[in-house]
């Protein structure tokens, strides 16, 4: 783990908090409401601010769910070098992948 | 511990560095016998060859430190009673060092790693300068105090988990060392010290698991140590930057 690293892991976990809360918030008063999903995605859908809130959390939460996941492998399967960079790049973008997608099909008109 | 002198169902590893297994030994229980006790006695009447590692007796050199029932422990310093599992005592080398015979590690990478981590002072001073005053009531003097009782017994690197999943990472006692020369104001090369502790193998792999601190005979706590290094890695990060 390099400074590099360790910085960029902090910062997105500073990200992902508040969102966390925010989005815990929200489906408590939507479910509190009796919201159905087609109700739901009626104020999602079209909406740049969920598309913002979400988004944002999906590229902070690739980028450090990566960085922990290239510790954990370096640890338990001793990948190194190419191999271990690699590896993390592939988790950070297979998530941002079906991160993406999910925001997209929420958040899209 | 009763009077009556009992048996005590003893395990000892030996072997060298390429293999070895567990022997059984019967030792007579006796009041205040501690593990050193214990591993002298059957060296001195059951074993000659057997192989340890010990000098003060006293809990003050570091030497005697070994894998005790599973866990690292000064074994001058461990009474029987107070880890004895039934009537089985299990006796190992220290775990995370390579062993050279019987119950005795090699304790270069604990040393190497000392040096990697800069725990070495950077004089800011010749011997014509006069003394620098410290204040003992200063912040970086109070911190110094928390870790410089250190006796290098090597139990803090033993119980450490990254250590043993990352044979890179210099430790939970080098990194402690380097954390009172970072504080020390008489040293002259704070940056070096930081840039030793950040690289690969440094204070960044911590999990914060606290096995250091909660096994540490002296009671020192270098998980603190190693977040304070965290903070001032990070700190000089943005500040070389601005």
């Amino acid at each position: 783990m390099n400074i590099r690293l360790y910085v960029l892991q902090r910062i997105t976990a500073l990200i992902m908090a508040p969102l966390t809360l925010g989005h815990i918030a929200v489906m408590i008063y939507a479910v509190q409401d009796g919201l159905s999903a087609s109700e739901i995605l009626g104020r999602t859908q079209g909406s740049i601010i969920w598309f913002l809130f979400y988004g944002t959390f999906v590229v902070a939460v690739s980028i450090h769910a990566a960085i922990g996941v290239r510790v954990i492998v370096s640890e338990t399967f001793k990948f190194v070098g190419f191999t271990l960079d690699a590896f993390a790049w592939f988790v950070l973008l297979a998530m941002l992948f079906m991160g993406g997608r999910a925001v997209l099909a929420v958040t899209l008109l | 511990m009763s009077t009556k002198q009992e048996d005590i169902d003893v395990s000892v590893w030996r072997g060298d560095p390429h293999s070895g297994n567990y022997e059984n030994f019967k030792v007579p229980a006796q009041e205040s016998q501690t593990i050193l006790d214990v591993i002298s006695w059957i060296q001195q009447n059951q074993d000659a060859t057997l192989s340890y590692r010990f000098a003060c007796r006293v809990g003050m050199c570091g030497s005697c430190a070994m894998m005790v029932n599973g866990i690292p422990r000064w074994t001058c310093r461990t009474h029987l009673n107070k880890v004895l599992n039934g009537n089985k005592l299990v006796v190992a080398p220290l775990r995370n060092l390579p062993v050279i015979k019987d119950l005795v590690t090699d304790m270069d990478p604990f040393f190497d790693k000392w040096i990697a981590a800069e725990g070495l002072h950077h004089p800011s001073k010749t011997r014509l300068d006069p003394i620098e005053e410290i204040e003992p009531k200063s912040i970086g003097r109070v911190e110094i105090d928390t870790g410089i009782e250190c006796i290098n017994c090597s139990i803090c690197y033993a119980a450490c988990d990254t250590v043993t999943n990352n044979s890179d990472y210099l430790g939970p006692a080098a990194l402690q060392r380097a954390w009172t020369v970072y504080n020390d104001v008489k040293d002259a090369d704070k940056q070096t010290v930081l840039d030793a502790v950040s690289g690969d193998g440094g204070c960044l792999n911590c999990h914060s698991q606290g096995s250091c601190s909660v096994h540490c005979p002296n009671d020192l706590n270098p998980m603190n140590a190693i977040a304070g290094l965290k903070r001032a890695t990070v700190a000089s990060l943005f500040s070389r930057k601005g």
